[in-house]
Protein backbone atom coordinates (compact mmCIF):
# COMPACT_ATOMS: atom_id res chain seq x y z
CA UNK A 1 0.00 0.00 0.00
CA UNK A 2 1.29 3.42 -0.94
CA UNK A 3 1.19 6.03 1.73
CA UNK A 4 -0.02 9.30 0.26
CA UNK A 5 2.13 12.16 1.42
CA UNK A 6 0.40 15.48 1.58
CA UNK A 7 2.22 18.72 1.15
CA UNK A 8 0.85 22.22 1.25
CA UNK A 9 2.86 25.40 1.00
CA UNK A 10 0.93 27.11 3.80
CA UNK A 11 -0.66 25.82 6.98
CA UNK A 12 -4.34 26.47 7.58
CA UNK A 13 -3.57 29.35 9.97
CA UNK A 14 -1.24 30.89 7.40
CA UNK A 15 -3.88 30.67 4.67
CA UNK A 16 -6.42 32.26 6.94
CA UNK A 17 -4.12 35.19 7.77
CA UNK A 18 -3.20 35.64 4.09
CA UNK A 19 -6.90 35.82 3.24
CA UNK A 20 -7.38 38.42 5.98
CA UNK A 21 -4.59 40.58 4.52
CA UNK A 22 -6.12 40.44 1.00
CA UNK A 23 -9.53 41.28 2.42
CA UNK A 24 -7.98 44.25 4.20
CA UNK A 25 -6.50 45.55 0.93
CA UNK A 26 -9.83 45.20 -0.85
CA UNK A 27 -11.67 47.10 1.86
CA UNK A 28 -9.02 49.86 1.87
CA UNK A 29 -9.30 50.21 -1.91
CA UNK A 30 -13.10 50.42 -1.79
CA UNK A 31 -13.04 53.02 0.98
CA UNK A 32 -10.50 55.24 -0.75
CA UNK A 33 -12.40 55.08 -4.06
CA UNK A 34 -15.45 56.45 -2.27
CA UNK A 35 -13.45 59.30 -0.72
CA UNK A 36 -11.71 60.31 -3.94
CA UNK A 37 -15.06 60.39 -5.83
CA UNK A 38 -13.83 60.00 -9.37
CA UNK A 39 -16.14 61.82 -11.74
CA UNK A 40 -16.29 59.74 -14.95
CA UNK A 41 -17.02 62.71 -17.21
CA UNK A 42 -13.69 64.32 -16.24
CA UNK A 43 -11.87 61.10 -17.09
CA UNK A 44 -13.47 60.77 -20.52
CA UNK A 45 -12.71 64.42 -21.15
CA UNK A 46 -8.98 64.13 -20.38
CA UNK A 47 -7.66 63.37 -23.91
CA UNK A 48 -9.42 66.46 -25.32
CA UNK A 49 -8.02 68.60 -22.54
CA UNK A 50 -4.48 67.33 -23.11
CA UNK A 51 -4.75 67.96 -26.86
CA UNK A 52 -6.02 71.49 -26.17
CA UNK A 53 -3.16 72.18 -23.74
CA UNK A 54 -0.54 70.92 -26.18
CA UNK A 55 -2.13 73.12 -28.88
CA UNK A 56 -1.68 76.18 -26.71
CA UNK A 57 1.92 75.23 -25.90
CA UNK A 58 2.88 74.89 -29.53
CA UNK A 59 4.73 76.71 -31.04
CA UNK A 60 7.02 77.33 -28.06
CA UNK A 61 8.14 80.86 -27.34
CA UNK A 62 11.87 80.19 -27.69
CA UNK A 63 12.65 83.90 -27.70
CA UNK A 64 11.53 83.99 -24.11
CA UNK A 65 14.49 81.79 -22.99
CA UNK A 66 17.23 84.49 -23.21
CA UNK A 67 14.86 87.18 -21.91
CA UNK A 68 13.35 85.56 -18.85
CA UNK A 69 14.41 81.96 -18.35
CA UNK A 70 18.20 81.80 -18.62
CA UNK A 71 19.02 83.99 -15.62
CA UNK A 72 16.60 82.12 -13.36
CA UNK A 73 17.91 78.79 -14.61
CA UNK A 74 21.40 79.84 -13.55
CA UNK A 75 19.97 80.94 -10.21
CA UNK A 76 18.37 77.52 -9.83
CA UNK A 77 21.71 75.80 -10.41
CA UNK A 78 23.40 78.10 -7.92
CA UNK A 79 20.72 77.41 -5.31
CA UNK A 80 21.20 73.67 -5.81
CA UNK A 81 25.01 73.79 -5.64
CA UNK A 82 25.33 76.21 -2.75
CA UNK A 83 22.55 74.45 -0.83
CA UNK A 84 24.25 71.08 -1.27
CA UNK A 85 27.60 72.49 -0.16
CA UNK A 86 26.01 74.06 2.91
CA UNK A 87 24.24 70.83 3.77
CA UNK A 88 27.55 68.93 3.65
CA UNK A 89 29.03 71.21 6.32
CA UNK A 90 26.06 70.58 8.57
CA UNK A 91 25.69 66.87 7.73
CA UNK A 92 29.27 65.72 8.40
CA UNK A 93 29.25 66.45 12.16
CA UNK A 94 25.70 65.16 12.50
CA UNK A 95 26.62 62.00 10.59
CA UNK A 96 29.64 61.39 12.81
CA UNK A 97 27.48 61.81 15.91
CA UNK A 98 25.03 59.31 14.45
CA UNK A 99 27.56 56.56 13.64
CA UNK A 100 27.41 54.11 16.52
CA UNK A 101 30.93 52.77 15.94
CA UNK A 102 32.46 56.22 16.43
CA UNK A 103 30.35 57.94 19.06
CA UNK A 104 29.14 55.71 21.85
CA UNK A 105 27.06 58.28 23.73
CA UNK A 106 23.36 57.33 23.45
CA UNK A 107 22.33 60.92 24.09
CA UNK A 108 24.36 62.21 21.13
CA UNK A 109 22.92 59.45 18.92
CA UNK A 110 19.50 60.51 19.89
CA UNK A 111 20.29 64.14 19.10
CA UNK A 112 21.70 63.18 15.69
CA UNK A 113 18.66 61.00 14.90
CA UNK A 114 16.37 63.87 15.87
CA UNK A 115 18.13 66.31 13.53
CA UNK A 116 18.25 63.84 10.65
CA UNK A 117 14.62 62.77 10.97
CA UNK A 118 13.23 66.28 11.36
CA UNK A 119 15.17 67.41 8.29
CA UNK A 120 13.79 64.57 6.19
CA UNK A 121 10.23 64.45 7.47
CA UNK A 122 9.49 68.00 6.28
CA UNK A 123 8.92 68.29 2.55
CA UNK A 124 11.10 70.64 0.51
CA UNK A 125 8.13 72.87 -0.33
CA UNK A 126 7.24 73.18 3.36
CA UNK A 127 10.84 74.08 4.23
CA UNK A 128 10.69 76.64 1.40
CA UNK A 129 7.47 78.21 2.74
CA UNK A 130 9.10 78.41 6.17
CA UNK A 131 12.26 80.16 4.95
CA UNK A 132 10.39 82.46 2.61
CA UNK A 133 8.53 83.61 5.71
CA UNK A 134 11.84 84.10 7.55
CA UNK A 135 14.09 85.61 4.86
CA UNK A 136 11.52 86.89 2.41
CA UNK A 137 11.12 85.57 -1.14
CA UNK A 138 14.26 84.93 -3.18
CA UNK A 139 17.30 82.77 -3.68
CA UNK A 140 18.53 82.98 -0.07
CA UNK A 141 15.39 81.30 1.25
CA UNK A 142 15.75 78.68 -1.48
CA UNK A 143 19.39 77.93 -0.70
CA UNK A 144 18.75 77.53 3.03
CA UNK A 145 15.71 75.40 2.30
CA UNK A 146 17.68 73.05 0.04
CA UNK A 147 20.46 72.84 2.63
CA UNK A 148 18.10 71.98 5.49
CA UNK A 149 16.24 69.39 3.48
CA UNK A 150 19.50 67.73 2.36
CA UNK A 151 21.07 67.44 5.82
CA UNK A 152 18.85 64.50 6.73
CA UNK A 153 19.62 62.64 3.53
CA UNK A 154 23.37 63.28 3.43
CA UNK A 155 23.82 62.84 7.19
CA UNK A 156 22.00 59.53 7.31
CA UNK A 157 23.88 58.01 4.37
CA UNK A 158 27.20 59.34 5.68
CA UNK A 159 26.54 57.80 9.10
CA UNK A 160 25.70 54.48 7.46
CA UNK A 161 28.90 54.58 5.39
CA UNK A 162 30.90 55.22 8.57
CA UNK A 163 29.22 52.32 10.32
CA UNK A 164 30.17 49.99 7.48
CA UNK A 165 33.89 50.77 7.90
CA UNK A 166 36.21 47.82 8.45
CA UNK A 167 37.14 48.02 12.16
CA UNK A 168 40.53 46.31 11.59
CA UNK A 169 42.53 49.32 10.37
CA UNK A 170 40.89 51.48 13.04
CA UNK A 171 42.06 49.06 15.71
CA UNK A 172 45.56 49.11 14.23
CA UNK A 173 45.77 52.90 14.36
CA UNK A 174 44.36 52.89 17.88
CA UNK A 175 47.04 50.42 18.89
CA UNK A 176 49.63 52.83 17.44
CA UNK A 177 48.37 55.53 19.80
CA UNK A 178 46.76 57.76 17.17
CA UNK A 179 44.68 60.63 18.59
CA UNK A 180 41.00 60.76 17.68
CA UNK A 181 41.29 63.22 14.82
CA UNK A 182 44.14 61.26 13.19
CA UNK A 183 42.09 58.11 13.63
CA UNK A 184 39.27 59.75 11.71
CA UNK A 185 41.46 61.27 9.00
CA UNK A 186 43.62 58.21 8.34
CA UNK A 187 41.36 55.35 9.43
CA UNK A 188 37.76 56.27 8.68
CA UNK A 189 38.03 58.92 5.97
CA UNK A 190 39.97 56.86 3.39
CA UNK A 191 37.35 54.14 3.81
CA UNK A 192 34.30 56.40 3.41
CA UNK A 193 35.65 58.90 0.87
CA UNK A 194 34.20 57.22 -2.25
CA UNK A 195 30.80 56.85 -0.57
CA UNK A 196 30.96 60.44 0.61
CA UNK A 197 31.56 61.90 -2.86
CA UNK A 198 28.92 59.58 -4.27
CA UNK A 199 26.37 60.86 -1.75
CA UNK A 200 27.38 64.46 -2.44
CA UNK A 201 26.87 64.12 -6.21
CA UNK A 202 23.64 62.17 -5.83
CA UNK A 203 22.21 64.84 -3.55
CA UNK A 204 23.30 67.61 -5.91
CA UNK A 205 21.46 65.81 -8.70
CA UNK A 206 18.30 65.63 -6.56
CA UNK A 207 18.69 69.27 -5.52
CA UNK A 208 18.82 70.48 -9.14
CA UNK A 209 15.34 68.98 -9.55
CA UNK A 210 14.03 70.23 -6.21
CA UNK A 211 15.31 73.79 -6.65
CA UNK A 212 13.40 74.00 -9.93
CA UNK A 213 10.17 73.57 -7.97
CA UNK A 214 10.64 75.66 -4.83
CA UNK A 215 10.20 78.85 -6.86
CA UNK A 216 6.48 78.02 -6.95
CA UNK A 217 6.28 79.18 -3.34
CA UNK A 218 8.62 82.11 -3.92
CA UNK A 219 11.98 80.64 -2.93
CA UNK A 220 13.82 81.82 -6.05
CA UNK A 221 14.95 80.10 -9.21
CA UNK A 222 13.15 79.02 -12.35
CA UNK A 223 10.05 77.96 -10.43
CA UNK A 224 9.10 81.61 -9.92
CA UNK A 225 9.08 82.24 -13.68
CA UNK A 226 7.10 79.06 -14.17
CA UNK A 227 4.57 80.21 -11.60
CA UNK A 228 4.14 83.55 -13.36
CA UNK A 229 3.74 81.95 -16.77
CA UNK A 230 1.15 79.51 -15.39
CA UNK A 231 -0.85 82.25 -13.70
CA UNK A 232 -0.87 84.37 -16.84
CA UNK A 233 -1.76 81.36 -19.09
CA UNK A 234 1.33 81.90 -21.28
CA UNK A 235 1.39 78.26 -22.27
CA UNK A 236 4.03 78.74 -24.95
CA UNK A 237 6.34 80.10 -22.26
CA UNK A 238 5.43 77.32 -19.83
CA UNK A 239 6.51 74.83 -22.52
CA UNK A 240 9.91 76.50 -22.91
CA UNK A 241 10.45 76.52 -19.15
CA UNK A 242 9.47 72.87 -18.76
CA UNK A 243 11.71 71.89 -21.66
CA UNK A 244 14.70 73.72 -20.18
CA UNK A 245 14.15 72.12 -16.75
CA UNK A 246 13.94 68.73 -18.43
CA UNK A 247 17.16 69.35 -20.36
CA UNK A 248 19.11 70.51 -17.31
CA UNK A 249 17.93 67.55 -15.22
CA UNK A 250 19.01 65.10 -17.90
CA UNK A 251 22.40 66.79 -18.30
CA UNK A 252 22.91 66.79 -14.50
CA UNK A 253 22.02 63.12 -14.35
CA UNK A 254 24.49 62.23 -17.12
CA UNK A 255 27.21 64.32 -15.52
CA UNK A 256 26.76 62.74 -12.10
CA UNK A 257 26.74 59.22 -13.52
CA UNK A 258 29.96 59.90 -15.42
CA UNK A 259 31.74 61.36 -12.39
CA UNK A 260 30.56 58.61 -10.03
CA UNK A 261 31.99 56.00 -12.37
CA UNK A 262 35.38 57.66 -12.11
CA UNK A 263 35.31 57.93 -8.31
CA UNK A 264 34.19 54.40 -7.46
CA UNK B 1 62.65 26.34 33.93
CA UNK B 2 63.09 30.02 33.34
CA UNK B 3 66.09 30.79 31.21
CA UNK B 4 65.68 34.53 30.90
CA UNK B 5 68.81 36.25 32.11
CA UNK B 6 68.53 38.76 34.89
CA UNK B 7 69.54 42.16 33.59
CA UNK B 8 68.68 44.73 36.26
CA UNK B 9 71.10 47.25 34.78
CA UNK B 10 69.02 47.50 31.62
CA UNK B 11 65.45 48.33 32.61
CA UNK B 12 64.36 49.59 29.17
CA UNK B 13 62.36 47.57 26.64
CA UNK B 14 60.58 44.95 28.61
CA UNK B 15 57.11 43.59 29.08
CA UNK B 16 55.93 42.27 32.40
CA UNK B 17 52.55 40.63 32.79
CA UNK B 18 51.63 40.35 36.44
CA UNK B 19 48.75 38.16 37.64
CA UNK B 20 46.57 39.08 34.64
CA UNK B 21 42.97 37.92 34.84
CA UNK B 22 40.26 38.54 32.27
CA UNK B 23 36.60 37.64 32.66
CA UNK B 24 34.12 38.38 29.86
CA UNK B 25 31.43 36.86 32.05
CA UNK B 26 31.78 37.52 35.75
CA UNK B 27 33.05 34.45 37.62
CA UNK B 28 34.17 32.69 34.41
CA UNK B 29 37.75 33.82 33.80
CA UNK B 30 39.11 33.10 30.31
CA UNK B 31 42.57 33.96 31.63
CA UNK B 32 43.47 33.71 35.29
CA UNK B 33 46.63 34.72 37.07
CA UNK B 34 48.88 34.88 34.03
CA UNK B 35 52.37 36.10 34.89
CA UNK B 36 55.48 36.25 32.74
CA UNK B 37 58.17 38.63 31.67
CA UNK B 38 59.85 39.32 28.34
CA UNK B 39 62.80 41.59 27.86
CA UNK B 40 65.71 42.40 25.60
CA UNK B 41 66.33 40.41 22.46
CA UNK B 42 63.95 37.59 23.03
CA UNK B 43 61.13 36.22 20.96
CA UNK B 44 58.34 34.44 22.76
CA UNK B 45 55.61 32.33 21.16
CA UNK B 46 52.27 31.84 22.85
CA UNK B 47 50.63 28.59 21.84
CA UNK B 48 47.35 27.04 22.89
CA UNK B 49 44.07 25.74 21.49
CA UNK B 50 41.59 28.07 19.79
CA UNK B 51 39.41 29.94 22.22
CA UNK B 52 41.82 29.83 25.16
CA UNK B 53 42.27 33.58 25.10
CA UNK B 54 45.58 34.02 23.29
CA UNK B 55 44.17 36.98 21.39
CA UNK B 56 42.62 38.31 24.57
CA UNK B 57 45.98 38.11 26.33
CA UNK B 58 47.72 40.06 23.58
CA UNK B 59 44.97 42.67 23.40
CA UNK B 60 45.09 43.12 27.16
CA UNK B 61 48.73 44.18 26.84
CA UNK B 62 47.86 47.38 24.96
CA UNK B 63 44.46 47.63 26.65
CA UNK B 64 42.47 47.24 23.43
CA UNK B 65 40.65 44.89 25.78
CA UNK B 66 40.69 46.06 29.41
CA UNK B 67 41.85 43.35 31.84
CA UNK B 68 39.67 42.44 34.79
CA UNK B 69 42.57 42.44 37.23
CA UNK B 70 46.33 42.28 37.32
CA UNK B 71 48.96 44.65 35.99
CA UNK B 72 50.89 45.03 32.79
CA UNK B 73 54.17 46.91 32.75
CA UNK B 74 55.81 48.06 29.54
CA UNK B 75 59.35 49.14 30.33
CA UNK B 76 58.22 49.68 33.89
CA UNK B 77 55.11 51.74 33.10
CA UNK B 78 51.85 50.26 34.32
CA UNK B 79 49.47 50.24 31.33
CA UNK B 80 46.40 48.96 33.14
CA UNK B 81 45.90 52.10 35.24
CA UNK B 82 46.13 54.50 32.29
CA UNK B 83 43.23 56.21 30.50
CA UNK B 84 42.64 58.71 27.72
CA UNK B 85 45.62 60.66 26.43
CA UNK B 86 48.09 58.93 28.76
CA UNK B 87 47.00 55.49 27.58
CA UNK B 88 47.31 56.73 24.01
CA UNK B 89 50.89 57.90 24.59
CA UNK B 90 51.76 54.63 26.31
CA UNK B 91 50.38 52.65 23.35
CA UNK B 92 53.07 54.15 21.14
CA UNK B 93 55.50 51.91 23.02
CA UNK B 94 53.57 48.79 22.00
CA UNK B 95 53.69 47.76 18.35
CA UNK B 96 51.10 45.35 17.00
CA UNK B 97 50.91 43.10 13.95
CA UNK B 98 47.56 41.56 13.02
CA UNK B 99 46.31 38.36 11.43
CA UNK B 100 44.31 40.27 8.81
CA UNK B 101 47.12 42.85 8.36
CA UNK B 102 44.67 45.70 9.08
CA UNK B 103 46.19 48.12 6.61
CA UNK B 104 44.22 51.13 5.42
CA UNK B 105 43.48 49.70 1.99
CA UNK B 106 43.03 52.90 0.03
CA UNK B 107 46.21 54.55 1.29
CA UNK B 108 49.60 53.97 -0.30
CA UNK B 109 52.24 51.66 1.15
CA UNK B 110 54.25 54.69 2.31
CA UNK B 111 51.27 56.25 4.07
CA UNK B 112 50.47 52.97 5.78
CA UNK B 113 54.02 52.72 7.08
CA UNK B 114 53.89 56.35 8.25
CA UNK B 115 50.64 55.53 10.10
CA UNK B 116 52.94 53.97 12.70
CA UNK B 117 53.96 57.53 13.60
CA UNK B 118 50.41 58.83 14.15
CA UNK B 119 50.88 58.62 17.90
CA UNK B 120 53.79 61.06 17.67
CA UNK B 121 52.67 63.40 14.88
CA UNK B 122 49.91 66.00 15.29
CA UNK B 123 46.65 65.38 13.42
CA UNK B 124 47.19 68.55 11.40
CA UNK B 125 50.58 67.39 10.14
CA UNK B 126 49.19 63.94 9.42
CA UNK B 127 46.32 65.48 7.48
CA UNK B 128 48.65 67.68 5.43
CA UNK B 129 50.99 64.71 5.04
CA UNK B 130 53.83 66.76 6.51
CA UNK B 131 55.58 64.05 8.42
CA UNK B 132 58.97 64.97 9.93
CA UNK B 133 61.90 64.26 7.61
CA UNK B 134 63.32 61.82 10.17
CA UNK B 135 60.12 59.72 10.00
CA UNK B 136 60.20 59.70 6.22
CA UNK B 137 63.83 58.57 6.15
CA UNK B 138 63.06 55.88 8.70
CA UNK B 139 60.11 54.71 6.60
CA UNK B 140 62.29 54.50 3.49
CA UNK B 141 64.96 52.48 5.26
CA UNK B 142 62.33 50.12 6.70
CA UNK B 143 60.72 49.73 3.28
CA UNK B 144 64.13 48.81 1.96
CA UNK B 145 64.71 46.21 4.66
CA UNK B 146 61.30 44.59 4.00
CA UNK B 147 62.04 44.64 0.26
CA UNK B 148 59.14 46.86 -0.78
CA UNK B 149 60.99 50.01 -1.79
CA UNK B 150 59.58 49.76 -5.32
CA UNK B 151 56.03 49.62 -3.97
CA UNK B 152 56.16 52.90 -2.02
CA UNK B 153 53.56 54.65 -4.16
CA UNK B 154 51.26 51.67 -4.66
CA UNK B 155 47.99 51.36 -2.83
CA UNK B 156 47.90 48.76 -0.07
CA UNK B 157 44.98 46.94 -1.70
CA UNK B 158 47.15 46.12 -4.72
CA UNK B 159 49.58 44.03 -2.64
CA UNK B 160 49.63 40.28 -1.99
CA UNK B 161 49.03 38.88 1.48
CA UNK B 162 52.71 38.44 2.28
CA UNK B 163 53.52 41.95 1.06
CA UNK B 164 50.71 43.39 3.14
CA UNK B 165 51.97 41.69 6.26
CA UNK B 166 55.44 43.12 5.58
CA UNK B 167 53.90 46.57 5.47
CA UNK B 168 52.05 45.77 8.71
CA UNK B 169 55.33 44.83 10.36
CA UNK B 170 57.06 47.98 9.08
CA UNK B 171 54.18 50.09 10.42
CA UNK B 172 54.58 48.52 13.87
CA UNK B 173 58.37 49.00 13.89
CA UNK B 174 57.85 52.67 12.92
CA UNK B 175 56.44 53.20 16.41
CA UNK B 176 59.90 52.41 17.82
CA UNK B 177 58.09 50.18 20.27
CA UNK B 178 59.38 48.70 23.50
CA UNK B 179 57.57 45.47 22.76
CA UNK B 180 56.11 44.04 19.56
CA UNK B 181 52.92 42.00 19.71
CA UNK B 182 51.93 39.76 16.82
CA UNK B 183 48.47 38.20 16.79
CA UNK B 184 48.55 35.14 14.51
CA UNK B 185 50.67 37.00 11.94
CA UNK B 186 50.95 34.03 9.58
CA UNK B 187 47.46 32.50 9.78
CA UNK B 188 46.24 34.16 6.59
CA UNK B 189 49.35 33.21 4.61
CA UNK B 190 50.63 30.17 2.72
CA UNK B 191 53.38 28.01 4.34
CA UNK B 192 56.27 29.52 2.39
CA UNK B 193 55.18 33.10 3.01
CA UNK B 194 54.56 32.23 6.66
CA UNK B 195 58.19 31.21 7.08
CA UNK B 196 59.37 34.39 5.35
CA UNK B 197 57.19 36.54 7.58
CA UNK B 198 58.44 34.80 10.73
CA UNK B 199 62.04 35.28 9.56
CA UNK B 200 61.37 38.96 8.95
CA UNK B 201 59.65 39.44 12.33
CA UNK B 202 62.46 37.80 14.24
CA UNK B 203 65.31 39.49 12.34
CA UNK B 204 63.75 42.97 12.47
CA UNK B 205 62.98 42.78 16.18
CA UNK B 206 66.49 41.51 16.83
CA UNK B 207 68.19 44.32 14.93
CA UNK B 208 65.96 46.90 16.62
CA UNK B 209 66.27 45.11 19.98
CA UNK B 210 62.54 44.83 20.53
CA UNK B 211 61.15 41.98 22.62
CA UNK B 212 58.68 39.99 20.49
CA UNK B 213 55.51 38.26 21.67
CA UNK B 214 53.74 36.12 19.05
CA UNK B 215 50.42 34.33 19.19
CA UNK B 216 50.71 31.40 16.90
CA UNK B 217 48.87 28.15 16.37
CA UNK B 218 51.57 26.53 14.24
CA UNK B 219 53.74 24.76 16.84
CA UNK B 220 56.50 23.87 14.36
CA UNK B 221 56.87 27.52 13.27
CA UNK B 222 56.92 28.57 16.91
CA UNK B 223 59.67 26.08 17.79
CA UNK B 224 61.70 27.01 14.73
CA UNK B 225 61.75 30.77 15.15
CA UNK B 226 61.37 31.67 18.80
CA UNK B 227 63.62 31.11 21.77
CA UNK B 228 60.87 30.67 24.31
CA UNK B 229 57.43 29.08 24.20
CA UNK B 230 54.55 29.76 26.56
CA UNK B 231 51.74 27.19 26.44
CA UNK B 232 48.31 28.31 27.58
CA UNK B 233 45.44 25.99 28.39
CA UNK B 234 42.43 26.13 30.68
CA UNK B 235 43.07 29.81 31.43
CA UNK B 236 46.58 29.42 32.77
CA UNK B 237 50.19 28.91 31.73
CA UNK B 238 50.97 25.20 31.52
CA UNK B 239 54.37 25.44 29.86
CA UNK B 240 57.06 28.11 29.84
CA UNK B 241 60.48 27.28 28.52
CA UNK B 242 62.76 26.94 25.50
CA UNK B 243 61.32 25.14 22.45
CA UNK B 244 63.69 22.19 22.90
CA UNK B 245 62.00 21.32 26.20
CA UNK B 246 58.53 21.28 24.64
CA UNK B 247 57.73 17.56 24.54
CA UNK B 248 54.77 15.63 23.19
CA UNK B 249 53.54 15.27 26.76
CA UNK B 250 53.41 19.04 27.06
CA UNK B 251 51.55 19.30 23.75
CA UNK B 252 49.05 16.69 24.96
CA UNK B 253 48.56 18.75 28.07
CA UNK B 254 48.09 21.98 26.10
CA UNK B 255 45.86 20.81 23.26
CA UNK B 256 44.33 17.66 24.79
CA UNK B 257 44.04 14.28 23.07
CA UNK B 258 46.98 12.54 21.46
CA UNK B 259 45.92 11.01 18.15
CA UNK B 260 46.77 14.21 16.31
CA UNK B 261 50.41 13.95 17.37
CA UNK B 262 51.08 10.80 15.31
Amino acid sequence: MIQEKLWQRFTFAERLSRFAVFLGFAVALALSMRTVQIIPEFLYDAPTQVADLLGRMWPMDFDYYPQGVHATMMETLHIASLGTLLSIFMAVPVGILGANNIVRQPLLHWLSKLILVSSRSVNTLVWALLFVAVFGPGALAGTICIAFRSVGFVGKLFAEALEECNPGPIEALQAAGAPWLSLFLKGYWPQVAPAFWGIFLFRWDINVRESAVIGLVGAGGIGMVLDDALNLFFWDRVAVILLSIFTVVIVAELLVTAIRKRII
Amino acid sequence: MSTSPQQPEQPARSLQVDRLTKEYVAGKPILSNISFEVSGRSSVAIIGPSGTGKSTLIRCVNKLIPPTSGNIYVSGENITVLHGARLRRARRKIGMVFQEFNLVERLTVMENVLCGRLGYVSSLRAWLRRYPQRDIEMAFSLLESIGLLDFTRQRADSLSGGQRQRVGIARAIMQEPHVLLADEPTSSLDPKTSVEIMELLVSLTETHQIPLLINIHDVELAKRFTNRVIGIARGGIVFDGPPAELSNDHLKDIYGGENWLQ
